[in-house]
């Protein structure tokens, strides 16, 4: 595995190439800065954007979408002000460097601004400040500053920021991007609930069906059933129906009309929605209110499902079942965030949707140079994800120096759409009778298989809240890194979901954690504790061989490891840093694995 | 568990919902499950390739040894882990598929 030096220093890195990172990419490009636009796919668009491959040559790349040429226009923007693109690179870490001159000042205050003095990467240890380091704001959130262009000319710009990705379509290099300032624009992941037999085959989550279908062209199944809350639903199934599927029916467990006093403000997506309504009489595709899938079964893979209609608290009434092969199923999005919490940024509770990055009027967040655009500052949808990241791209130039002119109408639309987008989410919470849907032996971690039953034993030893509950029983602890049950977990501790603390923010082999971590002279991986007791080591022996995961669970991932980083992220910050700064890697049992290369 | 490949056991044309795009694919290539062929369109993701053979799961849990296949589509919940051409772990949503490739599944 080689290892790529950061190269010359970009002006701008833009993690993410959906509406919001594209869009801002080109607005910086477009002013004249040298951008570099990272993300994991192959492909750019993101998510709402997502096209199949060149090798389909689809005359209609766009069938299932809403305004692809929106998305033709900014690839060609992109191309035409020569911003760099690095497709196949998945971001696992960031952070920020800091000339040493300018070390600690842990007053939570603004450090000085500064031209970056040292390069990331060619300055040995200590000169550059780990995640958790001196650049965290205490919390507090910035006031609104002044909008692109009207604000003061003077940088805002405390060195570098150094973003360690993995390359390749498995992902056989590391690379570097050094930039001056960063945009995380990494959209969402599907929010999912527990329910019994929500891990079998043919279980997706709704974005995962529209993601199988929009990339890759293939069906989820025969006969689907849809179900969850929220409009993304409707999406979802005319999609797939006009694949040729049979939608045997939309479930939405919240109301069916709550989207229609938010809609009436806004004629387009009124339109839209009388759009989809049209196309599922079409189809004759039932489309419920208060229902859905509290239980999934078959053997191997999906044959029914349990359908229930709900009262107000989404407590089940009648049951009946269903025949499909496929279920799509998600309640909601949860922003990924979790590059932005490395890097300190502040972040606040969004109702219903979990924590979300704190940004001004500009997309700055509460870190000199970095912005956030799109789903990371608060779930709402591809339109608003753009009009974010054309703000944050101009924002960007204007506190580099450039001329950007004022662009008043740009803030009012995202006013406008983000207005819109609460007053959605407010039509669509996640009520608490989904708990009753849970068996004992429902699993609410999918990677650990924790059933429910020791989440409740955990509790009923005196595990209060989401943190004791993770580590006396464990959920969350797995591959994923508790981003598909951590919203049901803290919802069973009866919290809102917390921001993720991962000084790994994405799972990697541990050998490329070694040698990354070495490359910057303090050893990101040092902070493991020397227990992080993964299931896979107790329950070894003979079934272990069965998972094809199983042996790998150590070697492959930071995750057993990274998960327990998010518990002892609670210790006290300043043994953290003094951790990172250790000079030599102390390497735990767990890490010495056979392929673990030595560095 | 025992994958499903389509009934037949060749690679034949790969499966997909092309015409909703108006696709004229390139001709497909083979790459194999536990030995037996299965065709693909040049850039599809190989949980997306095995997904439309007819396979739904291509591993079992550590535990009780329950049948996993894709879930989230997008890399994030590590369900659909795949061994190809013996390396371990990678996510098959996630990994394109190349020809020739060797899918374990078990
Ligand atoms: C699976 C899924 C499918 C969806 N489908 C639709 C749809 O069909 N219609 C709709 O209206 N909305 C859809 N959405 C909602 C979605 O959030 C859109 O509103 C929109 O795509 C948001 O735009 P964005 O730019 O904020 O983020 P996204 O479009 O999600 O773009 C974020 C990009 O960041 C990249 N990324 C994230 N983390 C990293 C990392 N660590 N390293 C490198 N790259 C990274 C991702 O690969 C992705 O391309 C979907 C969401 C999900 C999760
Ligand atoms: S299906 Fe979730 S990671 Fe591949």
């Amino acid at each position: 595995m080689s290892d790529a030096a950061a190269g010359p220093v970009a002006d701008l890195a833009v993690i993410g190439a959906g509406p919001a990172g594209m869009a801002a990419a080109v607005a910086a490009a477009g002013a004249g800065l040298r951008v570099v636009l990272i993300d994991a796919g192959p492909r750019l668009g993101g998510q709402y954007f997502r096209h199949p491959p060149p090798g389909f040559h689809a005359r209609r790349p766009g069938a299932l979408h809403h305004g692809f040429a929106r998305f033709t226009h900014l690839a060609a923007e992109l191309d035409r002000h020569g911003a760099e693109i690095r497709l196949r690179h998945r971001v696992w870490a960031v952070e920020r460097g800091v000339p040493a001159a300018h070390s600690p000042d842990r007053t939570g205050t603004d450090v000085p601004s500064a031209a970056p003095r040292t390069r990331p990467g060619t300055s040995a240890g200590g000169a550059l400040t780990g995640p958790e380091g001196p650049l965290r704001t205490a919390g507090g959130e910035t006031g609104p500053r002044d909008m692109p262009g009207t604000g003061p000319a003077e940088p805002a710009l405390d060195g570098c920021v150094l973003v360690h990705c993995l390359a390749g379509d498995r992902e056989e290099r590391r690379e570097q991007v050094a930039a001056r300032s960063l945009v995380i624009a990494t959209g969402a992941h599907d929010r999912v609930l527990p329910f019994p037999g929500w891990d079998l085959p043919g279980v997706f989550t709704a974005g995962g069906a529209q993601a199988l279908l929009k990339g890759d062209l293939v069906v989820a199944g025969r006969t689907v059933v849809v179900a969850g809350s929220g409009p993304f639903l409707l999406p979802v199934a005319t999609g797939l129906a006009a694949a040729g599927a049979r939608v045997a029916a939309v479930l939405e467990a919240g109301r069916r009309l709550a989207a229609v006093p938010a809609l009436a403000a806004h004629p387009a997506r009124l339109a839209e929605a009388a759009g989809y309504a049209r196309r599922l009489a079409w189809h004759r595709i039932p489309y419920l209110g208060r229902h859905t899938v509290i239980a999934a079964h078959g053997r191997d893979g999906l044959t029914h499902v349990t359908v229930a209609d709900l009262d107000r608290d989404w407590t089940p009434r009648r049951r009946r079942t269903i025949a499909c092969d496929a279920l799509a199923v998600g309640y909601g999005f949860v922003p990924q965030i979790e590059l932005a919490t490395q890097l300190g940024c502040a972040t606040r509770g969004d109702g219903d949707g979990g924590p979300v990055v704190v940004v001004d009027a500009g997309m700055r967040t509460s870190v000199p140079g970095v912005y956030a655009a799109g789903e990371p500052t608060g779930v709402g949808g591809a339109e608003l994800a753009e009009a974010e990241g054309w703000i944050a791209g101009r924002a960007v130039a204007a506190d580099l120096g450039r001329r950007v002119r004022p662009a008043p109408a740009l803030a009012a639309r995202r006013d406008r759409l983000a207005a819109f987008a609460a007053a959605l989410s407010r039509a669509y919470p996640v009520r608490d009778g989904w708990r009753s849907w849970l068996t004992g032996d429902t699993l609410i971690c999918r990677c650990e298989e924790v059933p429910y039953a020791r989440l409740t034993e955990a509790a009923a030893l005196g595990a209060t809240d989401a943190r004791a509950l993770k580590l006396l029983a464990r959920p969350g602890m797995g591959w994923c890194q508790g981003r598909v049950c951590g919203y049901a977990v803290a919802r069973l501790a009866g919290a809102e979901a917390e921001p993720p603390r991962r000084p790994i923010a994405q799972p990697i082999r541990l050998g490329d954690l070694a040698a990354g971590a070495g490359a910057l002279g303090h050893p990101l991986g040092d902070d493991r504790p020397s227990d992080p007791a993964p299931a896979p080591a107790a329950g070894g022996g003979a079934d272990a061989t069965a998972d094809p995961a199983a042996d790998r669970t150590e070697d492959r991932t930071a995750d057993p490891a990274a998960e327990s980083t998010t518990d002892f992220a609670a210790a006290p910050r300043d043994g953290l840093t003094a951790d990172r700064r250790r000079p030599r890697r102390r390497r735990t049992q767990q890490e010495r694995t056979p392929d673990d290369d030595d560095p | 568990m025992t994958p499903t490949p389509r009934p037949g056991g060749s690679a034949g044309e790969p499966r997909h919902a092309g015409r909703l795009v108006g696709a004229r694919p390139e001709p497909g290539f083979e790459i194999t499950v536990d030995g037996r062929p299965l065709a693909v369109v040049p850039g599809q993701t190989i949980g997306a390739a095995l997904y439309a053979g007819g396979v739904r799961a291509w591993r079992t849990t550590r535990f009780d040894g329950r049948p996993r296949g894709l879930f989230c589509g997008i890399g994030v919940c590590f369900d659909c882990l795949v061994t190809v051409n013996g390396e371990q772990a990678l996510r098959a949503c996630q990994t394109e598929a190349r020809p020739g490739d060797e899918v374990s599944t078990g």
